[in-house]
């Protein structure tokens, strides 16, 4: 992320690296589970070996958020809960992209009620929202496939270092 | 049947003040009380050597929303000797809201209190840690009772900034 | 991130950190340190926060902090009709969906005073128990995971694919199904389906002794197991203990056999009990129960009569919706039981199964409307979360991992 920031431009030789540097890292993503209630089950159902999710390069589950890069979010976000979410997105280190697992993540599903937060976009930018309660592990698959998709279009020039807020709204685009 | 005589007979002769009040509903025995004999009274049945209801199931509390004697605590005890499950009710009213722990006897309703407590704000007196347990601890409001709204109080509970 | 200012800090630990203001320790020999094992762990299944008080690797005292998953089912409930809320029982014990449904309409059942034709009561009887082996199995793998058996995990998922499989044959949907309706089930059990069930559990005894070959004898499973979590009899009761965990303390205690409910009185099985009450007991007690499960379904496989699967009263059970797509009667009786509910008796009921983690209950109070008056789920993993700071206390922090997986939690059903 060093020297090949530094690159500008299109020329032929900085489109190269930067399309293998996306390549290895869209074939290595690994998941940071941030299982929760049921979509959890499925996640795990997901990575058994019927639905091998490690066929993607998701081989490795890590359970400490310093060394992933993909936030899986799977199960009924509640306030309580919520700065716990928060408080591991901010962990991760850059790159980092998320996936709003199930109805109750990408709108609150179907608890409309007190302490059920109605959506994580509420206070976490989202890159994928995959629907079902729960979503089968094909459907997850699906949109791993997709995000893969997303990060093999990033350029370099887009990790420099800037200020948060732009970063959110280049990552996001 | 003669099983739901001896509970009634033992609680008249030993409980004669307590206001008692048996009645059955599809097959379920039910017998309510005046609140301030709830400790005596689950004590005697916990440890009686005839009936022994060993087992608390559940304790909790509806909310009748009228004027007096706004909520009732429901007790659900069980005796594995006789497979028999019996039900306790004692109102409680909205001006005065506390009742006894049962705690002492049996240890298993110290989490089903505090939960009474934190949906519908009865106080157990004498409880040895009566604290919320599913809601913040700053929470100020009680979610089950019928006046608080489904979707919650905005600004009630706060959420992290994006 | 941005700094922390005075105005995010609660109140009160502001006040703490302005009173703290040398970092010296008083007694030299005092090494107490507060560890937060917290809502977000591998070990925890599901969101379950500790708060350990350790003197090195020991535990003194044990906090346990839930509530991160509380959705608020029980004012839902107040909200919606008896029909309506028969798709949220499914997701308070997510490892075994079918068996809480069963639950449910059992208890509404007993308030309504519906019977339900024996067709129907058979396969509700299949699936709970086809519920318990996918609990039970998931709980076994998941423990063996935590003490370090990793296949076992992968293999017990692989058992567990094939019960989902029958399930989807079933109804539709491979998990969180909500087949069960107030009168009976939704629609009936497929030869298919029937024929999977039975292959199932004809090969279910050799994957499974394919894993215990790996784990009983295994020395460090058993050191790591045996003599840890231990609850005596008097106290297992005292706490609320029901379901397995109770039968591993000696008691044996079913609520099949104590009140029967369904059809289990026609069936004949055994109730595994061990008296040592430690982890490695727990762990037996379900592998047990997988086996006589099986047995169980292998019996109502042979005993399910043909017949109707819903009961005939048209002002509370759905009709059929081809019938309600073609008949006047049919119609109304729909649209009056989907807008306004069936409308019970008045009065307040309770009743438990035996769900794959304990004493699953549910007491609906009902003031004659079409939604309850008050539901209140009486959940077994709550009350086995309260006694985890009498079994921790002395132990250190590899066994609690060991410990709150024998005693399988289920935080949706523990925080409803």
């Amino acid at each position: 992320m060093g020297l090949e920031a530094k690159l500008r431009g299109d020329g032929f030789f900085v489109t190269k690296l930067d399309a293998v540097v996306a390549w290895a890292r869209k074939n290595s993503v690994y998941p940071m589970p941030m299982g929760i209630s049921c979509c959890a089950i499925e996640m795990m159902a997901a990575a058994d070996p019927k639905y091998d999710i490690a066929r993607f390069g998701s081989e490795v589950m890590r359970f400490t958020p310093r060394q992933c890069d993909l936030m899986i979010v799977a199960g009924t976000v509640t306030y309580k809960m919520s700065h716990v979410v928060k408080k591991i997105y901010d962990q991760m280190p850059d790159p980092k992209w998320v996936i709003a697992m199930g109805a109750c993540t990408s709108s609150g599903g179907m608890y409309r009620s007190y302490s059920v937060v109605q959506g994580i976009d509420q206070f976490l930018p989202v890159d994928i929202y995959v629907g079902g309660c729960p979503p089968r592990p094909d459907n997850l698959l699906n949109a791993l496939i997709q995000i893969q998709d997303k990060i093999g279009r990033t350029r370099a020039r887009d990790f420099q270092n800037l200020k948060l807020p732009e970063l959110n709204v280049i990552q996001n685009n | 049947m003669e099983l739901k005589e001896l509970i009634s007979q033992k609680l008249k002769d030993n409980f004669p003040q307590a206001e008692l009040d048996f009645s059955e509903f599809r097959n379920e025995f039910n017998v309510k009380f005046n609140k301030k004999f709830v400790n005596p009274i689950c004590k005697f049945l916990r440890e009686d050597s005839e009936l022994e209801f060993l087992l608390c199931e559940d304790v909790t509390a509806v909310d009748w929303a009228k004027r007096k004697n706004r909520f009732t605590v429901v007790y659900h005890i069980f005796s594995l000797k006789h497979n028999f499950r019996l039900v306790l009710k004692a109102d409680v009213d909205e001006s005065d809201c506390a009742i006894d722990t049962v705690s002492s006897v049996w240890k298993t309703s110290n989490w089903q209190e505090r939960e009474t407590y934190d949906m519908y704000g009865i106080k157990f007196n004498n409880h040895p840690d009566l604290r919320r347990i599913y809601m913040p601890e700053e929470f100020e409001y009680y979610p089950l009772r019928k006046e608080f709204p489904l979707l919650g109080i905005p600004g009630s509970l706060p959420l992290p900034k994006k | 991130m941005d700094r922390l200012t005075k105005d995010d800090v609660h109140p009160k630990i502001l006040q703490k950190l302005l009173e703290d203001t040398d970092i010296t320790v008083e007694d030299a020999l005092e090494n107490e340190m507060i560890l937060n094992m917290g809502p977000q762990h591998p070990a925890t299944h599901g969101v379950l926060r500790l708060l350990l008080r350790l003197d090195g690797e020991t535990v003194i005292g044990c906090v346990p902090d839930v509530g991160y998953l509380h959705r608020g089912y029980e004012k839902m409930a107040e909200n919606m009709s008896y029909y309506e809320f028969i798709p949220h029982t499914d997701r308070l014990d997510y490892i075994s969906p079918m068996a809480n449904n069963v639950a449910w309409v059992l208890a509404v059942e007993k308030l309504a005073g519906i019977e339900v034709p024996v067709r129907a009561q058979y396969i509700r009887m299949m699936i709970a128990e086809l519920a318990r082996i996918a609990s039970h199995l998931v709980a076994i793998g998941s423990f063996a995971m935590d003490v370090g058996a990793l296949t076992v995990l992968l293999w017990t998922f692989r058992e567990r694919e094939k019960i989902l499989d029958i399930w989807d044959i079933l109804c539709g949907a491979r998990f969180t199904n909500s087949y069960t309706r107030i009168g009976g089930v939704a629609n009936d059990a497929q030869p298919e389906a029937l024929a999977k069930a039975k292959w199932f559990v004809d090969q279910l005894d050799g994957n499974l002794a394919e894993c215990e070959r790996l784990l009983n004898t295994n020395r460090i499973f058993i050191e790591r197991l045996d003599g840890i979590g231990v609850i005596s009899k008097e106290d297992a009761l005292s706490y609320g203990y029901t379901g397995p965990n109770l039968r591993a303390s000696g008691v044996e205690f079913d609520l099949r056999r104590a009140t029967p409910y369904l059809q289990y009185d026609k069936v004949d099985f055994k109730i595994p009990t061990f008296t040592e009450g430690d982890c490695l007991a727990r762990y037996f007690v379900r592998a047990d129960e997988v086996r006589e499960s099986a047995k169980i379904i292998r019996q109502v496989l042979q005993l399910m009569p043909q017949g109707e699967i819903k009961a005939n009263l048209p002002k509370s059970v759905l009709p059929q919706k081809v019938e309600v797509y073609s008949k006047m009667e049919e119609l109304i009786h729909d649209f009056m039981i989907v807008n306004f509910g069936i409308n019970p008796p008045v009065g307040e009921v309770y009743h438990a199964i035996e769900g794959s983690k304990g004493e699953l209950g549910f007491y609906l109070v009902s003031k004659g409307e079409g939604h309850p008056w008050k539901c209140k789920i009486r959940s077994p993993s709550f009350i086995h979360i309260q006694s985890l700071p009498h079994l921790v206390k002395g132990r250190m922090i590899s066994d609690i991992v060991a410990i709150i997986g024998s005693i399988d939690p289920v935080m949706g059903e523990a925080d409803k």
